[in-house]
């Protein structure tokens, strides 16, 4: 008796042992958010929230490609294995459903799900529907017109107007389940403690404010994407010194964005600095109002010129990509600008005598910073460290310090407003990850305040031409070329100050394997693994 | 001794109302958009317009204002803007963080400070006094937030004998008192019981300094009493004093400390606040602070009471 006790105990034992052998290890990460963000399927706190609680436990229709860091991500099959726009009416766009989806809950997902997830964005007449969820995804999807189910596995939504950039938006859309919200009680707060999605990691324990632990979903639909690790857990550390802390004592495996001034010590120690381009920028977002000195093309050239990106990036402990352009260099909107930026004094200097400026007639103009931001790094030093190259090019630089929400309401506002304060600047970091949001929104004529966030009026009828054109190419590869032209036009025509681009440092552990660090905001956790 | 209490307690009234009114007000003056945190920066003009109706922010000021403080009365606070949570909730559980907190800080800071307070002021001009003024201006000067900061880097990075952040292993939700989760504790309750002991310290040495050298004290010794009796009277007639101070200071150690609860990550009511002013999280912001002001006036009632008790003649005053 007991040698059979025995026996089934440890053949027990040695079945637990295979069903962990390919799991390897807990990851822990500190995260620079201050919560954890919003769980229910449109996350908030940025790009972080998608990055951690978007991609992770969710899906959308079209997902992101988050498998290389050598070239920049682009858009692959979510939970739509193909979409087209109808040849006959271009406002029309077909999405075929993968099949044999299932929530993390076990009910499954077909096309009803997609309408339920569009209403409870956007119809506030539905009972799911959510606004802290609208509020984060509605605006992501201004193209939709109207949706309707065709069959259980295919959608049909219409945009108001043709528009080519509809897949970029939709990728913005988590899948939350609707079984899963019946089954606790119709109540989003609920849901929220116990999400379902059909992303590769489930959530199992969600501590507000302090943690949120994940394990990986077996039934994932993507093979490639099944996670290798036992479990994910998410920590809330927005005090840098904190997160350094906690990962020299091992608290964490691996930290967000590190202090610039603690990376030595963390390498040092031991740690690995992953680093990578990806679609951010940091610019003077430029003032194209009547009387701004930035109206004229050789102060915005010169400008230009007489920035020291190289100094920048030793500022910054050389955790940054000197600007190019408008995008990071190697991009593949990037193009082929005529105008090199590049630092050049002597040349600014040239530039600004044209334009009738000189050492005892000095530009002088104000530009509104912020002392700190999401995505803007070091803006206190690195604004100084502009303020003294403009200088060396006659352009005399004062700044009007507001706080980073305020900045942002300014952004809103507009450059006329009042709440501008006359400034014919401001300097601002952009998530430029799509059309919409990396050349679109800044530049065209009716995405003017309060209509959008071209800040400064510019208006081109070229590139406003341009934008239609991007809409109105549905082939890619064509698509990809008006872009392109795009910012070979942002670039030559100096449209902004263009400094720099960050390289979203994160540090880890020597422990943590298999990270491959995208080229985009969000990031895929499933090759991770622990070392023994 | 009744009729004090419940004079005390009407009088508190309108202390509360004023508080509540102040507080709401500083987080509407205060500059930022409290759909900050619920919005992305490129929102429209339309749905910002949407959500402020859907939150209500599109009513009057003093609309709001009733509106939250009848909610408040009944203890329903609202709910936080950026999670959905109800904010009673929310302050609640961080209060029960701040309290473990606040209760080893004061308990380790009162003890010693009032300890080396007692000893400074009776061998006032000695070596002990001396050394036990550099501690308490030391703790008193020494900017906290850097304080943890070294500390963690010591004990946490350098000797590995004590975590660095969090609320124990599984999160202050699977808190348990072994040593497990304990261990999480002492690092920010160490730094956050500088001050107080500084502050207890010195008023503790001027207090004893003071009573010293009043004339009941050499009649005492003139009629042969022992010094530890004298040290009895000391510390009787010290204790009111010493009570409002410490009273005070935990009424601050309960308030939390936004930089030692960041710098710890420790989930408490400064952590939250912190996190409400970033967020423009307007309800949670006002229902933390109402809570934490309710606090301060419940413990000063509670301090004033327990001085009458102490010595009646304050009740007479």
């Amino acid at each position: 008796m007991d040698f059979r006790k025995l026996a089934i105990a440890a053949a027990a034992g040695m079945l637990f042992a295979a069903g962990h052998a390919g799991a390897q290890g807990t990851l822990r990460i500190g995260m620079t958010a201050s919560d954890i963000p919003l769980t229910t399927g449109q996350t908030d706190q940025g790009g972080e929230g998608m990055r951690f609680l978007g991609y992770t436990v969710y899906d959308a229709l079209i997902n992101w490609d988050l498998s290389s860091a050598d070239k920049a991500s682009d858009l692959v099959p979510g939970l739509a294995t193909e979409w087209k726009v109808d040849a006959a009416d271009r406002t029309k766009w077909t999405f075929k459903l993968r099949p044999g989806v299932k929530f993390h809950d076990g009910s499954a997902f077909d096309s009803a799900a997609v309408i339920w997830n569009l209403e409870k964005l956007l119809n506030q007449q539905a009972p799911q529907f959510d606004p802290r969820q609208s509020a984060q995804g509605r605006s992501r999807i201004p193209a939709v017109a109207s949706y309707r189910a065709v069959d259980p596995m295919t959608v049909e939504i219409a945009t108001k107007t043709p528009d080519a950039t509809f897949p970029y938006q939709i990728a913005w859309i988590m899948m939350s389940s609707p079984a899963q919200w019946e089954k606790v009680g119709r109540n989003w707060d609920s849901f929220a403690k116990t999400p379902s999605g059909t992303g590769p990691w489930k959530i199992v324990n969600f501590v507000p404010r302090e943690r949120v632990e994940m394990v990986p979903y077996p039934g994932y639909w993507d093979a490639r994407r099944v996670p290798k690790l036992e479990r994910l857990v998410l920590v809330p550390l927005p005090e840098a010194s904190a997160r350094t802390a906690a990962l020299r004592s091992g608290q964490v495996d691996w930290i967000e964005a590190p202090a610039p001034d603690a990376i030595a010590s963390l390498k040092q120690a031991g740690m690995q600095i992953v680093t990578n381009a990806y679609p951010h920028n940091w610019t003077w977002h430029l003032s194209r109002v009547e009387g701004s000195p930035w109206n004229d093309i050789r102060v915005r050239k010169a400008a230009n010129l007489a920035v020291d990106r190289d100094g920048i990036k030793e500022l910054l402990g050389g955790l940054a990509i000197p600007a190019k352009g408008f995008f990071p260099p190697g991009h593949q909107w990037f193009g082929n600008p005529a105008f090199k930026l590049r630092h050049d004094v002597a040349e600014a200097r040239k530039l600004m005598t044209e334009a009738g400026y000189g050492p005892n007639k000095p530009l002088e103009t104000k530009i509104l910073i912020a002392p700190s931001g999401s995505g803007q790094m070091q803006p206190l030093p690195m604004n100084e460290f502009v303020q003294q190259n403009l200088a060396e090019a006659w352009i005399k630089i004062t700044f009007e310090v507001v706080d980073w929400n305020t900045l942002i309401n300014i952004w809103r506002a507009g450059a006329k407003h009042e709440s501008s304060r006359g400034a014919t600047g401001m300097n601002y970091t952009y998530f430029i990850q799509d059309p919409f949001t990396g050349l679109i929104r800044h530049l065209q004529t009716s995405l003017q305040p309060p209509a959008g966030t071209n800040w400064g009026y510019y208006s081109d009828k070229d590139m406003d031409a341009l934008f239609d054109k991007v809409r109105n190419t549905f082939d890619a590869a064509e698509q990809t070329k008006v872009l392109q032209k795009i910012h070979e036009k942002y670039v030559d025509e100096a449209l902004f100050l263009m400094v720099t681009h960050d390289v979203n440092p994160r540090a880890m552990s020597p422990k943590v394997k298999g990270f491959v660090q995208a080229q985009n905001w969000f990031q895929d956790f499933s090759p991770v693994y622990m070392a023994k | 001794m009744l009729q004090y209490f419940l004079k005390r307690v009407l009088y508190a009234i309108p202390i509360a109302l004023g508080v509540s009114l102040v507080c709401f007000a500083l987080v509407h003056v205060a500059p930022g958009d409290p759909l900050a945190s619920v919005l992305p920066p490129d929102a429209s003009l339309e749905m910002q317009q949407l959500m402020r109706t859907i939150y209500g922010f599109d009513r009057p000021l003093p609309v709001q204002f009733a509106l939250w403080l009848w909610r408040a009365f009944v203890g329903d606070l609202g709910v936080s803007i950026a999670t959905g949570r109800p904010v009673a909730g929310e302050v609640w559980h961080a209060f029960g963080n701040t309290f473990m907190l606040a209760a080893l800080a004061a308990a380790f800071g009162f003890l010693v400070g009032g300890l080396l307070g007692l000893l400074a002021g009776y061998y006032r001009g000695g070596w002990i006094d001396r050394t036990a003024s550099t501690l308490s201006i030391a703790g008193i000067s020494v900017p906290h937030y850097w304080l943890g900061m070294v500390m963690a880097i010591v004990f946490s990075v350098q000797l590995n004998w004590l975590p660095a952040t969090g609320a124990g292993p599984g999160g202050s939700a699977a808190w348990s008192w072994d040593w497990e989760h304990v261990r999480f504790l002492i690092l920010p309750a160490l730094t956050m019981s500088a001050i107080p002991l500084g502050i207890v310290a010195r008023s503790m040495r001027a207090l004893v300094g003071d009573i010293l050298s009043q004339e009941f004290v050499e009649a005492l010794r003139a009629k042969g009493l022992s010094e530890r009796g004298i040290f009895a009277h000391i510390l009787k007639n010290a204790a009111p004093t010493a009570l409002a101070v410490m009273g005070l200071q935990l009424g601050y150690l309960l308030g939390g400390s936004i930089l030692i609860e960041t710098v710890f990550a420790w989930p408490g009511t400064g952590f939250l606040l912190g996190n409400a002013i970033l967020q423009r999280d307007l309800p949670l912001l006002q229902g933390t602070i109402l809570v934490l002001a309710m606090f301060f006036v419940i413990l000063n009632l509670l301090v004033d009471v327990a001085q009458t008790w102490l010595d009646p003649r304050i009740k007479r005053a």
